[in-house]
């Protein structure tokens, strides 16, 4: 796990909130190799989404370099970025995020369509993605239709349909109960585990951050310690 | 195409709101189909009267004014010109006014030779009329509307002519044969006519004794007809009665204006309508698009470009306008019939209807083009922040 999936290095974020300038992120500096499993930790306001935001090329620095998977994202317009994202980054959110209008295999299918993937093998892709999260049987079903565990298993079977190499997860068991969660955070281990997908995660909650390898908190938009788990 | 699914499901996404847009584009569309297909007919008349071997004379101010029966001599007399009959507007309609009657009292002899061979009349019904002093000869057509026969006495209401007799605006008149139009063509335009003798009409009214609303002439030279008709016109210029002379079909264009700028006025209805429509639609895309904004940071998180977020609320907008377009406009394309019952005699063309689909598309990128551009500027992290 030496080479870096991602390295930050002087990473300044200032949003305008009216008059005043906040600063978000001062002068973060930060490795994580590939392969990892990162739970970032900290109290609301302490700069843990902007930080995620950044790693995933959602959202631009205002000085420092920030390289993931080999790519200078600092130095990126927002075409480039968005081909980035779509070839290397997949995305987990707390509300799953879901179109409500498709069933579960067409959302997977979403990122595919910026490929050039025939219809039939970007349906075959979809439903190899669905069955490796273990939930194919769903396919059809709308996101109303489906539990809060198996729409989360849903969008991570999106983020990771299209093979990227970081999955970036905001709070993804936050909106569900203790056994989904579970479930849902063991498929993540998996995931890291047994294909190799280094993964960044935010959570508030101390037993979700147990499933990942390592443990970075933060609080006033830098980061306070590392440790490292069995 | 890929993209297809995406866009259907997305416009489908709260159906009660798309089935109501797409209603009242549907309906808006098949106002349009109606107004520009009337428009169109109103635009390209046809005045009953084939050929370009046909020139028409009326006052040089007003088809309403009339003309002295003595120009036909000297119209005759210009050469180029064949043979000039003369017509005068009757106004009529048969016990309702909705049942209208285009009523011609003619000159037998010249009128069927300026028409000549234009119209089939069995050999013993014209003899007939021309031994009926009351005679007509009515439209097979209209015969068959009205339910009428040969050998039948018709009374026709004249809207303007009264009778020197009785003051009555009544005329009976006895169907003695029918006639039908030899071009297929003109079968339309003359559907609601009735032909009886000139003589008998001039005898019998009030007024305008003498006088005739139009002449036609047939001229020998369809290439010379420009200048027979400067040479007519000439004859009375400077007379208490001068002349305007024109093609048959420009004669029925003057016809139709002086009930006033009718394209206009079907133009302004149909502006009124769009102009409530852009705001009625362009409205519901800008609500869907603001209901979406979550969804569509989501599609930008997945790689989904900005020009590809436009494109994609652009094509929603302009599959809404032509799904809707398309079934307004084949509304009213199957309301034709109705509509020429309607206006009797009028020549209606579907062509009119096509410059429907290209009002959909301006449409669909008027009421697309400002959401799609707001899709397209959004920020994902503001977007999304406002569902964390």
């Amino acid at each position: 796990m030496s080479e870096a999936i991602v390295s930050m290095r002087n990473v300044v974020k200032r949003y305008e909130r009216g008059k005043q300038t906040v600063e978000v992120l001062n002068g973060l500096s930060l490795d994580i190799p590939k392969g990892d499993f990162v739970a970032l930790m900290g109290p609301s306001g302490s700069g843990k989404t902007t930080l995620l935001n950044l790693i995933g090329g959602l959202d631009t620095p205002n000085s420092g370099e920030i390289t993931v998977a080999g790519q200078r994202l600092d130095r990126l317009g927002s075409g480039a970025l968005a081909r980035w994202r779509s070839n290397h980054v997949g995305f987990v959110f707390q509300f799953y995020n879901l179109m409500p209008m498709l069933n579960a295999e067409r959302n997977v299918e979403l990122p595919l369509l910026l490929t050039h993937l025939s219809g039939s093998k970007r349906k075959a892709n979809a439903l190899a993605a669905l069955t490796l999260v273990g939930i194919a049987d769903r396919a059809k079903h709308k996101p109303a239709e489906l539990s809060g565990g198996q729409a989360q298993r849903v969008a991570i079977a999106r983020a990771l349909v299209a093979d990227p190499t970081l999955l970036i997860c905001d709070e993804p068991t936050g909106d569900l109960d203790r056994k989904s969660a579970d479930e849902v955070l063991h498929l993540l281990q998996i995931l890291n585990r047994d294909h190799g997908k280094s993964i960044v995660m935010v959570t508030h909650d101390p037993k979700a951050a147990e499933f990942a390898r390592r443990q970075l908190h933060m609080d006033k938009g830098a980061l306070l310690e590392a440790g490292t788990l069995a | 195409m890929k993209f297809f699914p995406l866009i259907w499901a997305t416009l489908w996404r709260k159906k009660t709101r798309t089935i109501f847009t797409l209603l009242s584009i549907v309906v808006a569309f098949l106002l349009f189909g109606v107004l520009e297909t009337i428009d169109y007919a109103f635009a390209h008349p046809s005045s009953g009267v084939t050929g370009a071997d046909k020139l028409i004379t009326t006052n040089k101010y007003s088809i309403t004014l009339l003309l002295p029966y003595s120009d036909a001599a000297e119209i005759h007399a210009v050469p180029g010109v064949a043979e000039v009959t003369w017509i005068t507007w009757f106004g009529a309609y048969y016990q309702e006014s909705k049942n209208f009657v285009f009523a011609l009292p003619i000159d037998t002899d010249s009128y069927f030779n300026v028409h000549k061979d234009e119209f089939i009349v069995p050999e013993n019904q014209m003899r007939a009329f021309r031994g009926t002093r009351t005679g007509a000869l009515v439209n097979s057509a209209l015969l068959k509307k009205h339910g009428w026969k040969v050998g039948d006495k018709v009374p026709l209401h004249s809207t303007i002519w009264t009778q020197k007799a009785d003051g009555s605006l009544d005329w009976t008149f006895d169907i003695v044969g029918t006639f039908d139009a030899r071009d297929p063509t003109q079968a339309s335009a003359q559907a609601q006519t009735v032909l009886f003798h000139y003589e008998m009409f001039d005898e019998g009214r009030s007024f305008g004794k003498g006088e005739v609303g139009w002449f036609e002439e047939r001229v020998t030279d369809p290439s010379k007809a420009a200048d027979i008709a400067a040479r007519i016109d000439a004859l009375f210029a400077n007379s208490p009665n001068e002349t305007k002379t024109q093609p048959a079909n420009d004669f029925a264009l003057s016809f139709i204006k002086q009930f006033g700028d009718i394209g206009f006025v079907l133009r302004a209805i149909l502006g009124a309508v769009f102009f409530a429509l852009l705001f009625l639609t362009g409205n519901t895309m800008m609500q869907s698009v603001r209901e979406r904004t979550p969804e569509l940071a989501v599609l930008k998180t997945l790689g989904f470009g900005d020009g590809q977020v436009l494109e994609l609320v652009l094509a929603e907008s302009l599959l809404l306008c032509a799904l809707a377009a398309v079934i307004g406009l084949a509304l009213s394309y199957a309301t034709l019939p109705v509509i020429k019952t309607a206006l009797q005699g009028i020549e209606l063309s579907p062509s009119a209807l096509l410059p429907g689909l290209g009002v959909a598309v301006a449409l669909a990128l008027v009421v697309g083009l400002p959401p799609a551009l707001r899709a397209m500027r959004l920020n994902i992290v503001d977007a999304l922040a406002d569902k964390h």
